[in-house]
């Protein structure tokens, strides 16, 4: 049943993908659920990270036709042709700096799979580099006094609203292709194309902005990111974490919102699994400021009403902030890694011993750069960076399995590779019966968050088809 | 007066925003959510995070999720595009608090 056809009719909306690296398989048992219960439904697919699009935008520099999700079309390729048979609306944000370029390759897996009259809307204008949009950016608050120096940008976009991939659903898309928006606006969008909400219809806006925030990272309000065993336990079976159903909110015309997941799948949808994800990357939990609404949580009561059905109350909205958030990617420099492990007895004082050697070869190399060493099994991720002999900091017991890390920032990628190199040299030069060593060089990318007002942005909808292709 | 970790009555999960953390802190029992108030104050949070350079914390509260909100502010050591630290992310913070120490007042 198309979106809007019936407005009153309860909408599906299921999410087969939660962030850039996400299984590529978890569509599938979506799409066939959503298809099994026969309304309107759509699916959407979060793939875009802020470093993801970084590095598309320099992709697509070297390379025209690039610049998307380079995953986009094996997500896409099981799930195409039934969804579009079902009248089911795929919406995603794998067009990453590229938007067009995605739905001209879609076009060309459509043609692949015989669906020659398949329509795709692109949603662009998110992208602020070389447009005026630039000269009128105020730091946001957590970035206050950062300067922007405009020929080093490597991507600038806007987080757009749900507005945009709304207008193109209703111009008969069935797959939408987007850059940058905000993740629940891939969820809002089909709700405002099928149930026709008010733009200023503050409380259903809010509502359905917490079942796109609900559904945005994929497994992680279906049992994933969540088990701790004894404590909260995800089955370690077939229904467990190998087969995780990935999430569909069911919305009604009220702005009343269900989670549930497939039948059949593993994982769970509870109490708690929704709590920690209507809480994941919130600040002030009264104010989440959205492109389409401002979304206060404060008063939301959760209920479980039967297994693996989880509905919320009490979203409430107030009006869209007058200002977007940018991302803005700006070089960062190069981190080089290396590991290696020392294990056995007395494995934390070889494990030491090389960390001290390795500092005092980046002393005597002169190398201009920052480092860390971390004493992976004694402390690691918990440690600060600041301690005086440069290893993290924080007290532990002494166990017998130790892996030794370096890393090392500079603005040098000569000077990177080589403190990653100087890991690789303790098989000969360091401490009796290391092993194991992993290096690795990354060119980094710094972000920024910068504050636009809406009349300088111009999103645009624009429908393509094979016919356009040829 | 017993002393159990913070593990043993509350749930958590951390995010990450540039420098910035926020950890959902979730009662298992509705009835620990004021002990929990009592004992994980913004204070004791700050402490905890204080060798990460942790500037400010502050908490809020949802008891109708049984729930706080900890928002950490420069606490990522540059976070996941600048910092030096294997999980840049600070996801794995959240275990870092649910080690915390609480007084449960019985026994």
């Amino acid at each position: 049943m198309p979106l809007g056809s019936d407005p009153t009719a309860l909408l599906r909306i299921g999410c087969g993908s939660g962030f850039s690296g996400d299984r590529l398989d978890a569509p599938g048992p979506v799409a066939d659920a959503l298809i099994a219960a026969g309304g309107p439904a759509a699916l959407m697919l979060e793939v875009l990270g802020e470093r993801t699009l970084a590095l598309a935008q320099r992709e697509r520099r070297q390379k025209p036709e690039a610049g998307y999700e380079p995953a986009l079309l094996e997500l896409l390729s099981p799930i195409l042709q039934r969804c579009v048979a079902a009248g089911i609306p795929i919406v995603t944000n794998g067009g990453a700096a590229n938007p067009r370029a995605a739905a001209h390759a879609v076009l060309g897996l459509a043609r692949q799979l015989g669906l020659t009259g398949l329509r795709i809307g692109v949603v662009e204008g998110d992208d602020i580099r070389g447009t005026d949009a630039l000269d009128d950016l105020d730091p946001w608050e957590g970035d206050a006094g950062a300067v922007l120096e405009p020929d080093r940008v490597i991507a600038a976009n806007v987080y757009l609203g749900a507005a945009p991939i709304a207008e193109a659903l209703r111009q008969g898309a069935e797959v939408v292709i987007t850059g940058r928006c905000s993740d629940p606006a891939l969820a809002l969008g089909p709700m405002l194309a099928h149930f026709g909400w008010d733009e200023a219809d503050w409380d259903r806006l809010a509502a359905g902005t917490m079942a796109g925030h609900l559904l945005e990272c994929g497994s992680q309000v279906t049992g994933g990111y969540f088990a701790d065993p004894g404590i909260k336990d995800i089955p370690d079976d077939a229904l467990g974490m190998a087969t995780l159903g990935f999430p569909i909110a069911e919305i009604g015309a009220d702005g009343a919102v269900l989670i549930t997941k497939p039948a059949g799948t593993g994982g769970r949808v509870d109490r708690r699994s929704v709590t920690e994800q209507l809480l994941y990357e919130l600040h002030d939990p009264g104010a989440y400021l959205t492109p389409d609404v401002v979304m206060d949580i404060t008063g939301v009561t959760i209920t479980e009403e039967a297994p693996d059905r989880v509905r919320l109350h009490g979203a409430r909205g107030r009006a869209r902030p007058e200002r977007l958030k940018a991302t803005v990617s700006l070089p960062g420099g190069w981190l080089g890694e290396g590991e290696i492990s020392y294990a056995g007895p007395n494995a934390r004082a070889r494990a030491e011993l090389a960390g001290r050697t390795l500092l005092e070869r980046l002393r005597l190399l002169g190398l201009d750069g920052k480092s860390r060493l971390d004493l992976i099994g004694v402390v690691s991720v918990f440690g600060g960076d600041d301690k005086d002999d440069g290893f993290a900091s924080v007290d532990a017991e002494v166990p017998q399995d130790i892996r030794l890390r370096l890393a090392f920032a500079s603005d040098s990628r000569a000077a990177a590779e080589r403190a990653a190199r100087e890991v690789l040299s303790l098989y000969c030069c360091g401490p009796a019966g290391g092993g194991g060593v992993r290096t690795r060089v990354t060119d980094r990318i710094r972000t920024l968050s910068f504050l636009v007002p809406r009349g300088r942005l111009a999103p645009r909808v624009t429908l393509l088809s094979l016919e356009d292709a040829a | 007066m017993s002393t159990v970790p913070l593990h043993r009555l509350a749930h958590a999960r951390a995010g990450d925003k540039g420098n910035r953390l926020n950890l959902a802190l979730v009662a298992h029992r509705e009835q620990d959510w004021p002990l929990l108030a009592r004992e994980v104050t913004e204070a004791r949070v700050l402490a905890l995070f204080a060798h990460r350079g942790a500037t400010a914390v502050r908490r809020h509260d949802l008891p109708g999720l049984r729930a706080f909100n900890f928002v950490i502010e420069d606490v990522l050591q540059g976070g996941v595009n600048g910092a030096l630290n294997l999980d840049g992310h600070g996801k794995t913070l959240s275990y870092l608090l649910l080690g915390m120490p609480v007084e449960t007042g019985a026994g």
